[in-house]
């Protein structure tokens, strides 16, 4: 069966827009349900608070939702905008650019219901400090919400690539890997960061004069968790910039997209581990403040050896693109 | 487009590759993680075995980290000898 240019190019922006709304639509809708529910439990506990829990649970859901507004603005941009140059590479750009939207979004939006959550606890628990909790969930929340721009970046990049004259081959295996390997490392850094959000949310109300070093705890700690989705960033700006000769070989094709899940794979496990080492260290600075230094040190060599995985799948990638 | 039986099996090595390390990466990650997030709890309980706890925790990651050097191995032989 032989498509016309402009048939297929169609075919995988729709296919595209509707894996990015579908797929994007997971994570915000779970995490905005956690902190829903959070919110009731806390107004059952403290009803006389019930306007502030509700003011806050709008906020962070408003947050949380933001993965999937992204989400949205692809796939519509998918479903209208014009082609003008159809073929297979515009049409692989395209479904490779929903795809990371659709699997970018999911992470950041479960990670920051987490946040969202425990600050309505918080606020039902503590409300002398509701004004620091929503602020750390302000804060904590934003830092969640970076590998979805991460993948609405790469997503943007990928839809407004001009192919212009290069070989169809291997370059469309490229750039769908330039989308798997960003988006599905989105997933693992965005739920790390929102459970170290989440367990500094529920630090600061237990122990809130200790709330300054479970910020900064929390910082480092997301910080750590974007780490694979920061390599899964660059593995798609390779994919995405570097030229490959022409090629017919199924093998060379075969070989970028590998490259793409693998870092896109490789980067999931790990985010979430690091996130759960912060989410660990968090918790246990706000009620151990005096040792806060020793929890710090042994996150960060936690962290450490959580993330060599995503390394060796950095590594393996590298080698797909460039040695084999 | 005729695929030739030598490509197909390169492109197969390759594929494989890159799922067994992506995949075998997902465990270890989570594993490891779990492990120190545990580690950050006892030493908070029990500051002053604090050195114990983080030899405890490395031995306990080493071990966890067993199945994604499988997959690193078995990702290189894919790629390179076989």
């Amino acid at each position: 069966m032989d498509l016309d240019p402009q048939t297929l190019t169609k075919a995988a922006a729709f296919t595209g827009g509707a894996i990015a709304m579908g797929l994007g639509a997971i994570g915000a809708a779970s995490g905005e349900g956690y902190t829903a529910g959070h919110a009731t439990e806390a107004i059952a506990r403290a009803n006389d608070r019930a306007g502030d829990i509700i003011k806050n649970m709008l906020v962070g859901q408003a947050i949380s939702e933001s993965a999937s507004i992204f989400s949205l603005v692809i796939a519509i941009l998918l479903l209208f905008l014009s082609t003008p140059e159809p073929g297979v590479l515009k049409a692989a750009s395209l479904f490779g650019a929903g795809l990371c939207m659709g699997f970018g979004a999911i992470g950041s939006g479960v990670g920051a219901g987490l946040p969202a959550g425990k600050s309505c606890i918080g606020i039902a628990r503590q409300p002398a400090v509701g004004g620091r909790l929503t602020t750390n969930m302000l804060i904590g929340t934003a830092v969640c919400q970076t590998p979805a721009i991460f993948a609405m970046v790469v997503a943007l990049l990928l839809m407004f690539k001009e192919p212009g004259t290069t070989a169809a081959s291997p370059t469309w295996a490229a750039l769908i890997g330039a989308g798997l390997s960003t988006g599905l490392a989105a997933i693992g850094s965005g739920y790390g960061g929102g459970m170290a959000a989440g367990a500094s949310c529920e630090g600061v109300a237990r122990q809130p004069d200790t709330a300054a070093s479970v910020t900064t705890t929390m910082l480092v700690g997301q910080a750590v968790s974007q780490t694979p989705s920061v390599f899964g960033l660059l593995i798609s700006f390779i994919l995405l910039f570097k030229a490959f000769p022409e090629s017919a070989a199924l093998s060379d094709s075969v070989g970028l997209l590998a490259a793409g899940l693998c870092m896109g794979l490789g980067g999931l496990g790990p985010g979430i581990g690091n996130g759960m080492v912060a989410e660990g260290a968090v918790r246990w600075v706000a009620r151990n403040i005096e040792n806060a230094g020793d929890l710090m040190r042994v996150m960060l060599v936690g962290q450490a050896v959580s993330q060599s995985t995503a390394i060796y799948a950095m590594v393996v990638s590298l080698v797909l693109i460039f040695v084999v | 487009m005729a695929i030739e039986g030598v490509d197909l099996v390169k492109a197969a090595a390759l594929l494989g590759a890159g799922l067994s390390m992506g995949l075998g990466a997902i465990g270890p990650g989570i594993g490891e993680g779990m492990a120190a997030a545990k580690a950050c709890e006892a030493i908070g309980r029990n500051p002053k075995e604090a050195g114990l706890l983080t030899r405890t925790m490395l031995v306990g990651q080493a071990v966890a980290e067993s199945t994604g050097i499988y997959s690193l191995v078995i990702a290189l032989l894919l790629l390179f000898v076989v």
